[in-house]
């Protein structure tokens, strides 16, 4: 190889000359085959291609798949297709159109005030395109054109399928709805599957299992004439069904549970402890979920978010309230874990508690206090003093990474979509959620009241009851869930959904049953707070009242039932599972402004658990 | 000389017309074939468009602008052009690397730079950046290169080609790599290099794949199967098969192709302009296009072999064939022979950025062509 190549001027023009004939070559061939290609179009498949679009042109129809049932976990149906009736016109087939609409209108078919928007539509669509007079018709006014149909050539009845919540607003967020799909959902959604569809699954069931529910778009290819009438169906690929899905939901249950709350705002969550399947899940008040699968206007609509009760907050979820005593049973079980005290020592209740070197005096809900109380007794009668001192003693940290086992603060992971985290304050998490370093401090005061599920702590109903459910099952838990199984399309049987266990928790036994021991005293004890509940009990229940404080009482003030407004009032609370030593069933009851746990929300979960427990049993 | 008076006035204007266009260095059969091209261009825009007026105003402006643009170049001479080469080429680098990391993302892709006053596709700039930088390398090495030289034009032409295609923006990235590969290949590469570059090329096809986002494999399977897809990316090719198809041999007439008109087809004063065209104006139409697009290649490379230079030779070649390959893609996509990438039909869909640059690619012939006799002397 030569250092010094020569440029040979003259032999690389040649060679460059050879070059572009070889592409000129090429451009030719590649223009041949372009040529080729657009004379096989345009004159040997000409006729093909004509037929399909000059004369007759094929149009594709998506054909939308019917949208698959949601059931309680017994088959009874919580959302299904029913038809609706339209009233249609066909504008060339009607000889006097004023003379058709004014017919209608004189038997009650057509409205006045539609039919501006009838005759604009008529004279903007072609003449064989269908115009809708009335989207709905009950069955009555059905009936009646049916009677009066030979009069009206060109008018007719279609009937499509309409989703139906055959309960109305029974589990109405639970079961959720089901709307019009919006920009935002086809975001989210497979576009071209959602070709035909007009709804999709909003909140709830109907939207965590919106791929299984929704099915698969067919699709028609049409044969149209150039003024887009269709001749005939050349092909057609069939819809696929959606898939028939089986909630966990008891709608007995969830009755109850809704029938207990009964006018008052709360919210009721059971959970079976030993697959997480949830059994109820109720939020009161509710709304009508018909009312958004058959188009709600905007001002029925701004009626229900305006609504000051809010029926459309799905409270079992998204609604963070402080959780009260209902903690102390899983704070009494931290102190053993961490061996900060043992079963049997015991604290005298004067009534309040101070902190060393303060004047502050953290006051006990029994103004007289409690005496000398152990573990059991400080649970059973709710004793605030013992809680504050155990606070003190473990320290907000440990407070939180042992209460976070139980998944407080974090969401449950339950598979339909909103629900909150709540807070399960710590320092690190103080030192993050203020802006001005002052509020960036952890005081002790705010540890002691911490310690009666006061202060930052806020968790929702759900969160309850999967904290409960952990507790009830001994630290071993599962993912809360509401999909019982799924219908083979083919066989019709159900397909049973996994449950999802989470890590057991690393929990002394013995020191679980004390903690166990102490709800159990709660409800059965002599001097138990929901003794009332468990007097003629047939099965041993475990529990915990809660007393939330909506609003702060200041220092040497005295709350006061009678005077203190509704909104005002505490909130009431519940936890409690049964039987206690082989629990079936774990719930959270709450209700706002109940003022008493023992007396507004501890019936509501008694009703419940005699129910399901003494269904189970047959 | 050209104040003479009228008494010769026939000759002495046509004699001005050949002296103007010699002075703006101006092709005139190039500058005809192109505004032939975008004549007939800016017909079909119109039906395809929606007979919308606005539409076409706006075309009009940017083809002022793109051809105002091939004016200045043109007077650019070759000699600066490729002292510009490693330059531009390193600023377009900058600006791919700088789209990369702060682009505006449109349509799910990182393509656009926002200049504050202009937003900007570098990728655009490549587009000649890349040719121009590969011929520089090239225009002092005794031809046919050698293996350590073309490794290094290879380097050039991948790496912002590799950049583009990480937008991802794979239809510009094979055009930008095709204009550098045109390059080597006018260069002299040797025909066993050639063969076993296809070879290499065969192998790295499934790699590429591996590579690929969802909807780029999307569009390459539905190519190879259309009909397996009738409602989604399938539709396109479907539907514009049936446009050209039912044009027949002298179409359907200027604004009364159903498929167009009635919306059957997609992206169809853009992408797929090329149906509208075979649906209304049917294989005479298309035929008289493709005439066009072959006259002004055709002069390219007239204009290439008369280049005196080695840079200029190498870059007049490679952008009378990219601009083949453009128009190739673009209507071998819409006839069904090729996947969908999204390349315009140039100088004829409605769009702005890529026909300015083509049109900077004609001035840089123009200038190869125009400055010929100047450097004879």
């Amino acid at each position: 190889m030569s250092i010094h190549r020569l440029k040979d001027h003259w032999r690389e023009q040649r060679m460059f000359l050879g070059r572009v004939v070889a592409a000129a070559i090429v451009v030719t061939l590649l223009a041949g085959l372009l040529m080729y290609r657009l004379v096989d179009l345009q004159v040997v498949h000409f006729e093909h291609f004509s037929r399909l679009s000059q004369g007759n042109r094929v149009r594709l129809e998506p054909v939308p798949p019917v949208r698959g049932l949601l059931f309680d976990r017994a088959g009874r149906a919580l959302a299904e297709n029913r038809p609706v009736y339209q009233l249609e016109l066909i504008p060339e087939q009607v000889k006097d159109l004023e003379q058709t609409l004014a017919d209608l209108q004189a038997l009650g078919l057509v409205r006045a005030e539609d039919l501006p928007r009838i005759q604009g539509q008529i004279r903007s669509q072609r003449r064989f395109e269908p115009t809708v007079l009335r989207a709905r018709l009950s069955d009555e006014e059905a009936g009646r054109f049916a009677v009066h149909r030979p009069r009206f050539p060109g008018v007719d009845i279609q009937a499509r399928l309409a989703r139906q919540y055959p309960l109305g607003p029974a589990a109405a967020h639970a079961i959720g709805y089901v709307g019009a799909v919006s920009e935002a959902d086809l975001q989210r959604l497979e576009g071209a599957n959602y070709a035909g569809t007009a709804q999709t699954g909003k909140i709830g069931a109907e939207r965590a299992w919106e791929d299984l529910l929704h099915g698969t778009t067919g699709f028609r290819q049409l044969l149209v004439n150039a003024q887009g009438r269709t001749l005939q169906e050349l092909e057609r690929n069939d819809a696929v069904p959606g898939r028939n899905v089986y909630l966990t939901l008891d709608l007995e249950l969830q009755a109850l549970a809704e029938a207990q709350l009964g006018e008052r705002r709360g919210s009721v969550v059971a959970l079976d402890p030993r697959n997480g399947q949830v059994l109820a899940l109720a939020s009161m008040p509710a709304f009508d979920p018909n009312l958004f699968s058959m188009g709600l206007s905007s001002a029925r609509y701004r009626e229900l978010q305006e609504d000051r009760d809010q029926p459309l907050f799905n409270r079992a979820l998204r609604g963070q309230y402080p959780p009260g005593s209902t903690i102390k049973p899983m704070l009494g079980l931290a102190g053993l874990h961490y061996g900060v005290t043992v079963p049997q020592d015991t604290v005298y209740c004067p009534g309040w508690f101070s902190l060393p070197n303060h004047s502050h005096r953290y006051r006990d809900w029994k103004r007289e206090g409690h005496g000398t109380v152990d573990l059991e007794q400080s649970v059973a009668q709710s004793c605030d003093v013992y809680f504050y001192r155990l606070a003190v003693t473990l320290g907000i940290d440990r407070m939180h990474d042992f209460l976070a086992l139980f998944g407080l603060g974090a969401p449950t992971g339950i598979d339909i979509p909103g629900e909150l985290d709540g807070l399960l304050p710590s320092r690190d998490w103080k030192r993050t959620a203020f802006r001005r370093p002052q509020d960036q401090v952890w005081f002790p005061g705010e540890t002691v009241i911490t310690g009666i599920g006061q202060g930052y702590m806020l968790a929702t109903p759900l969160q309850l009851a999967h904290a409960t459910a952990i507790l009830a099952n001994r630290g071993r838990g599962f993912v809360p869930t509401l999909l019982a199984g799924v219908e083979n399309p083919v066989t019709g049987q159900l397909e049973p959904a996994a449950s999802r266990p989470l890590p057991a928790l690393a929990l002394d036994p013995a020191q679980v049953e004390e903690a166990i021991d102490s709800m159990v005293a709660v409800v059965h004890g002599e001097r138990g707070t929901a003794r009332a509940i468990g007097l003629d009990s047939p099965w041993t229940i475990a529990g915990k009242t809660g007393t939330a404080q909506v609003v702060g009482i200041a220092q040497g003030e005295e709350y006061d039932e009678e005077t203190t407004d509704e909104r005002h009032r505490p909130h009431a609370l519940f936890i409690a599972f049964a039987p206690a030593e082989n629990p079936r069933i774990a719930i959270a009851v709450l209700v706002e402004n109940g003022a008493s746990g023992s007396a507004a929300a501890a019936p509501v979960a008694r009703a419940l658990i005699d129910n399901w427990l003494a269904r189970e049993a047959d | 000389m050209a104040v003479s008076s009228s008494v010769f006035g026939e000759r002495h204007s046509l004699g001005l017309g050949a002296r103007l266009l010699a002075a703006l260095k101006l092709d005139a059969p190039l500058l005809l074939g192109l505004a032939a091209i975008a004549a007939f261009g800016l017909v079909v825009l119109w039906s395809a468009g929606g007979q919308e007026p606005g539409l076409l105003v706006r075309q009009l402006v940017r083809l002022g602008v793109a051809f105002g643009v091939m004016l200045v170049v043109a007077q650019v001479p070759p000699k600066m052009l490729r002292l510009w080469s490693p330059w531009l080429f390193a600023l377009g680098l900058a600006l791919l690397v700088a789209v990369l990391l702060v682009g505006d993302v449109g349509k799910g892709a990182q393509r656009w730079l926002d200049l504050g006053v202009v937003r900007f596709q570098p990728s655009e700039l490549m587009k000649l950046a890349v040719p121009m930088m590969a011929a520089w390398y090239l225009h002092d090495r005794p031809l046919p290169p050698r293996l350590g030289e073309l490794a290094l034009v290879v380097v050039v032409v991948a790496v912002p080609a590799v950049l583009i295609a990480r937008q991802p923006d794979l239809g510009t990235a094979l055009l930008v790599a095709s204009a550098g590969i045109l390059v080597v290949l006018l260069g002299g590469l040797r025909v066993r290099m050639i063969l076993l570059l296809g070879a290499v090329a065969a192998v790295l096809a499934p790699v590429l794949w591996h590579f690929m986002h969802d909807y780029q494999r999307r569009r390459v399977l539905t190519f190879l199967q259309p009909e397996s897809d009738p409602l989604g990316s399938g539709y396109h090719i479907i539907q514009s098969k049936i446009a050209i198809g039912s044009g027949g041999l002298f179409g359907k007439g200027w604004g009364n192709g159903s498929q167009a008109q009635l919306e059957f087809l997609p992206e169809r004063s853009t992408d797929f302009i090329f149906a509208v065209l075979g649906e209304e104006f049917g294989l005479l139409g298309l035929g008289l296009l493709l005439v066009g697009y072959l006259v002004v290649v055709g002069r390219g490379l007239f204009i290439a072999l008369q280049a005196q230079d080695t840079f200029s030779r190498l870059l007049a070649g490679s952008i009378s064939l990219t601009f083949f390959v453009y128009v190739f893609v673009n209507t071998g996509m819409v006839t069904g022979l090729l996947p969908v990438v999204g390349v315009p039909l140039p100088l004829v869909s409605y769009g702005g950025t890529s026909m300015v640059t083509l049109m900077a690619g004609f001035g840089m012939l123009m200038s190869i062509h125009g400055h010929r006799n100047l450097l004879a002397r």
